[in-house]
């Protein structure tokens, strides 16, 4: 840990990402070697990214622990600091306080069917589990991604999409929204719970991780219960605004828990638990 | 450490005031021309006040300033230099005069800048504060230290208790290492006791603070939260005023290259506050963020931090300029 909880590890940026008109990934590096050896976190925490200058922002770290050296973020121009970033330049310098948070329990999915689910901007939260299983395949047993957006151009990691829907060893199924489609479109049409109850994934032995706007979540509770998915086997990770990360600033807290410190991943069964303040 | 009590003469606090500011910076209550009581750093002992029911902002600033620099920093053109902040140059500090409620709520600011992760900032003020409290020898009708628990003469967070003795002398209860320090230091302040009464104010109970907590784990979906926040004008006040709210903001502030990041206090009453930057707001009415004020007090903070996130000094209701009465509500609340 640095001397201070609020001084940021010094980053650079190593290479940037378009993924879409206005979403960036940025990989970054430690400036400060030692710093990137001690560095380590696991799948599902979050940071504190920030310009000097402009403030910070929460994002989860996009990549997997199992690749060593460096973190990636991918976040979508929509505020000062987020506006701010994406006019950054590789070799530019980005702070970055963290991991906080807890994870997502991979360990205890070993031996499982992993069903991902995702809609738009909330893959990025979840590509960091999702590659943490895929660089740890023979662990797990069959793996599904379901991922849609409004159109094929705010489809995010375009070039991992391809990549995965080549995998013999992970099932990909795009979708996009009635309209959002090119003249080459070769995935699905239609929103993700309908394209989901289509699939229709076996429940067995199988958890679902879920992430996506309030409304697509609303829709696809009931098609995974019809399913035959039980409470405690549904993940989500939350986001809230926050400031510090470490439970004092006092505004992320769904009720009596904090996504800062009790999330940001969380069972559907605890959800159930708690207030509809997220 | 046992508490032992010792008598000090009216002529001697000045003497015991003058002794601690030769080492230490004193922040202490002056009432001004206006009748407003603010807490200052260094007056003389002349200006001191002892007869404030209580101040119009809390002492917290001494532990939590409304703005805090994080670190400074220097942007180059792709290199940025963080300048940490010394803490060691934090000075020791005396808080001369907190009432009771003033000096117990140094345990529930503790609670939440100690919970886990130490906040650096907070626990170096507060390694280096010391309190010499004083018990209320009057209160008025927005009083209601004795339904959380507290009482006008409290010994919790004090270092050393000043009761007002019948006489106009007063009584000084050694409570802490730090305290015995100060009287060792100087013993000819310090006289035995004589068995004069002290003179301690009565405030009566308003609610009781376990029942408030039990129903509140109950009462989230209630209707008791909108008609009881219709006039709530979500200005803030009471956050800023309360001598326990510890909800805080992070900003930077630049100059050309160089600038600060910062840390000030913030509102849970404020919409901002929770607001996404897509448009989103888990709190987006005045009546659910009132709701967060009152459980995150009386309910998430009895649970998570162990301790109750209100003391009863009644500054939030006094200073409302709707006229919002805390105790009144939770008083009703615990009945609905």
């Amino acid at each position: 840990m640095s001397d201070s909880i609020y001084r940021p590890y010094l980053m650079e940026i190593e290479q940037i990402v378009e993924e879409t008109p206005d979403v960036r990934t940025f990989r970054l590096k430690f400036r400060n070697s030692e710093e990137g050896e001690q560095f380590t976190f696991k799948a599902g925490q979050f940071g504190e990214y920030s310009v000097l200058g402009e403030g910070e922002s929460t994002f989860c770290v996009a990549s997997s622990p199992t690749r060593k050296g460096y973190i990636e973020c991918t976040f979508r121009k929509a505020g000062r600091v987020t506006n701010a970033l994406a006019n950054l330049e590789i070799g530019d310098t980005v702070g970055f306080r963290g991991p906080y948070g807890n994870t997502f329990p991979i360990e205890q999915w070993e031996g499982k069917n992993l069903l991902y689910i995702a809609g738009g901007i909330a893959l990025p939260p979840m590509r960091c589990v999702i590659w943490n299983s895929l660089d740890l395949r023979e662990k797990f047993k069959d793996i599904t991604i379901v991922y849609g957006a409004r159109s094929v151009s705010d489809l995010v990691y375009k070039h991992e999409l391809k990549e995965w829907g080549e995998r013999a060893d992970v099932k990909l199924i795009t979708t996009v929204d009635p309209g959002g489609q090119t003249p080459d479109w070769k995935g699905e049409i239609g929103f993700v719970p309908m394209i989901l109850e289509k699939a229709a994934p076996s429940s067995v032995n199988t958890v679902a991780i879920l992430c996506g706007p309030p409304v697509m979540i609303k829709f696809t509770m009931p098609v995974l219960k019809k399913l035959g998915f039980q409470d405690k086997d549904i993940f989500t990770t939350l986001e809230n605004r926050m400031k510090c990360g470490f439970g004092k600033c006092g505004r992320c807290n769904v009720g009596k828990v904090f996504v800062c410190k009790d999330g940001p991943v969380f069972s559907y069964e605890q959800l159930l638990s708690l207030p509809g303040e997220y | 450490m046992e508490a032992t009590r010792k008598l000090i003469r009216r002529q001697s606090l000045e003497k015991l005031y003058n002794a601690l500011s030769e080492t230490r910076k004193i922040y202490a209550p002056v009432m001004a021309e206006d009748k407003q009581i603010t807490y200052c750093y260094n007056p003389s002992f002349a200006e001191v006040t002892f007869d404030h029911i209580r101040s119009t902002m809390s002492p917290k600033n001494v532990l939590f300033p409304k703005v805090e620099n994080l670190f400074y920093y220097t942007n180059e053109k792709t290199e940025s230099v963080i300048s940490v902040l010394d803490l060691n140059k934090i000075p020791e500090v005396v808080l001369w005069g907190a009432h009771p409620c003033d000096a117990a709520a140094i345990d529930v600011l503790r609670s939440i800048f100690c919970w886990e992760i130490k906040d650096e900032f907070f626990a170096k003020r507060l390694e280096k504060l010391v309190v010499i409290g004083l018990s209320c020898h009057q209160s008025d009708e927005y009083c209601f230290c004795t339904s959380t628990g507290l009482a006008p003469d409290s010994k919790n967070g004090s270092d050393i208790l000043l009761s007002r003795l019948q006489g106009g002398d007063y009584q000084a209860e050694i409570l802490t290492e730090k305290g015995q320090s100060i009287v060792d230091s100087l013993p000819d302040l310090f006289e035995p006791v004589t068995g004069e009464q002290v003179v301690i104010t009565e405030v009566k109970q308003k609610f009781d603070h376990r029942k408030v907590t039990e129903k509140l784990a109950t009462s989230f979906e209630h209707p008791f939260w909108v008609s009881n926040s219709l006039r709530c004008i979500g200005c803030g006040a009471c956050a800023y005023l309360c001598p326990t709210c510890a909800c805080f903001d992070i900003q930077d502030e630049t100059a050309g290259r160089k600038g600060r990041r910062y840390r000030s206090w913030d509102s849970c009453g404020f919409g901002l506050f929770t607001l996404h930057t897509s448009g989103h707001n888990p709190r987006s009415v005045q009546s659910q963020r009132w709701r967060q004020r009152i459980m995150h007090k009386f309910s998430y903070m009895p649970e998570r931090n162990e301790s109750l996130g209100c003391v009863g000094c009644g500054r939030c209701s006094s200073g409302c300029p709707v006229d919002m009465n805390i105790a009144e509500q939770l008083a009703a609340l615990q009945n609905i």
